[in-house]
C-alpha cells in the first residue's frame, strides 16, 4: 500500500495494473488536498482524471469506497472476486428429480454452506446463482427465462443433469422438453449426471468459484488510455 | 360381483349396445358402450345398491389408429369390485358427453384426455388444456402427431 501512495505522490503509475484508486473521503494522509486536485497534478490529462473520478464514484456507490484508500485495480478485482465466490446465494428453485439431489447438497451431509452457497433465497432479486435442476419444459421455459432476467448482476447459471444440458432422455421424442437450457439462458457450468451425485454439484460449485477468481473486469476496464 | 356378472347386468338393463370384451382377452375385462348411453350407464353403476361404484379411478383417452377411445375405470369401495368402460369415438370428430357432474374427479381427467388425445367432452365446465401451454398446437398422444419445429423461438431440433 505504502508503495502505491509514494508512487502516486511521485506522479507515477502503479506498475501492477497501471492504475491507482482513491476514495474522496479517505485519501492518503501524506496529502490532504482533494482527490481531483491531486489527480490533475499527477496525471496532467483531463480524460484520465475523469476516469479516476468515475471509478472512485462507482466504487463508493458499491459500498466499498469507505474501506479503500488506494487500491490497484487488480487488488480490487481480488477483493470483489473473493466476496462474490464466497457468498454465492442460490435461488430456491427446482424443476424435477435433480432438485431432490440439490436439496441433499443443501442439507447437513453434503453441506453446501461450507462453500458459502447454502443461503437459498426465495426471490431472484437476492440470488446470485440459478441452479437449473431438472427437466425444462416449453411451458416452464418462459418462466425460467423471466426468473433469470429478474436476478441482479453478476449472476451465474448451473445446468444440472442430462435434461437441462441437452434434453436427456427427451432429446429425440420429447415434444415438450427444451433440448438444453442454454437455448434460453447462458450457462456457466454444466454438471452431467442423471441426476448428478451431490459431489458433482459441489465440484461444479468449485469450478464456478475458480471461474469467478479469474474475473479481471476492473483491471480490464481501467487498463487502457491513462496518461 | 365379478366383471362378467356386472357386464351381463348392464346388458339386461341397456340392451344391445353393450359389448363385452372377448373371452380370449389376456388382460382385464372391459365393456364397450355407446357414447349416447354412457351417462346413464355410469349413473346406474354409481347409484344401483348392488353395484355402488362410488369411485372414479381414471378417465383417459387412447388413439387406436382407426378410432379413438375414451376409457373409464370405476371401483366400488362398498363391494370391492371394479369395471372398465370404453367408448369408441370417430377419429375425425371425437365427442363424448362429460361425466364431470356425476364424478367431480372427472373434470381434470377429461381435461387431460382432451389435452393429450383431443377428445371433446361435451358438458365439461372448463374444457381447456391442463398440462401443455394454452397456445400449444395439436394433441401429442395422437398417433399422427408431428413434433413442433420450434416453440416461441426456441428450436426443438434434437441436439444430437
Amino acid at each position: 500500500m505504502t508503495d502505491f501512495i509514494s508512487l502516486l505522490m511521485q506522479g507515477k503509475r502503479c506498475p501492477d495494473s497501471g492504475y491507482v484508486l482513491m476514495n474522496e473521503n479517505n485519501h492518503p494522509p501524506a496529502d490532504q488536498r482533494p482527490l481531483q486536485e491531486i489527480l490533475h497534478e499527477e496525471l496532467n490529462d483531463p480524460a484520465a482524471v475523469k476516469r479516476y473520478m468515475d471509478l472512485n464514484h462507482e466504487v463508493s456507490q458499491q459500498g466499498l469506497g469507505g474501506a479503500i484508500a488506494i487500491v490497484p485495480a487488480k487488488m480490487l478485482d481480488t477483493i470483489i472476486n473473493y466476496s462474490r465466490r464466497s457468498s454465492l446465494w442460490p435461488m430456491t428453485f427446482g424443476l424435477a428429480c435433480c432438485a431432490i439431489e440439490m436439496m441433499a447438497v443443501g442439507a447437513a451431509r453434503y453441506d453446501l454452506d461450507r462453500f458459502g452457497a447454502g443461503a437459498f433465497r426465495a426471490t431472484p432479486r437476492q440470488a446470485d446463482l440459478m441452479i437449473v435442476a431438472g427437466t425444462v419444459t416449453y411451458k416452464m421455459a418462459p418462466r425460467v427465462k423471466r426468473l433469470y432476467e429478474q436476478m441482479a448482476d453478476p449472476k451465474y447459471v448451473f445446468a444440472m443433469g442430462a435434461c437441462t444440458i441437452g434434453g436427456g432422455p427427451y432429446a429425440k421424442f420429447g415434444y415438450h422438453v427444451v433440448k438444453g437450457v442454454d437455448r434460453i439462458i447462458p450457462v456457466d457450468v454444466y454438471i452431467p449426471g442423471c441426476p448428478p451425485r451431490p459431489e458433482a454439484l459441489l465440484d461444479g460449485l468449485i469450478k464456478l468459484q475458480q471461474k469467478i477468481d479469474q474475473d479481471d473486469s476492473m483491471a480490464r476496464k481501467w487498463a487502457g488510455g491513462a496518461a | 360381483m365379478d366383471s362378467a356378472a356386472i357386464i351381463s347386468l348392464l346388458s339386461e338393463n341397456f340392451g344391445e349396445g353393450i359389448e363385452a370384451s372377448p373371452a380370449t382377452l389376456a388382460g382385464d375385462p372391459f365393456v364397450t358402450v355407446p357414447a349416447e348411453q354412457l351417462r346413464e350407464i355410469i349413473a346406474f353403476l354409481k347409484n344401483d345398491p348392488a353395484l355402488a361404484m362410488n369411485q372414479l379411478k381414471l378417465v383417459t383417452g387412447v388413439d387406436r389408429g382407426e378410432w379413438i377411445e375414451s376409457v373409464y375405470h370405476l371401483y366400488s369401495y362398498e363391494h370391492f369390485h371394479a369395471l372398465t368402460l370404453k367408448v369408441k369415438l370417430d377419429r375425425n370428430d371425437p365427442r363424448v358427453p362429460s361425466i364431470a357432474d356425476l364424478f367431480g374427479a372427472a373434470e381434470w381427467h377429461e381435461r387431460e384426455s382432451f389435452d393429450m388425445v383431443g377428445i371433446r367432452y361435451e358438458g365439461n365446465p372448463n374444457l381447456r388444456r391442463i398440462l401443455l401451454p394454452e397456445d400449444w398446437a395439436g394433441h401429442p398422444l395422437r398417433l399422427d402427431y408431428q413434433q413442433p419445429k420450434e416453440y416461441h423461438g426456441i428450436s426443438n431440433e434434437a441436439a444430437v
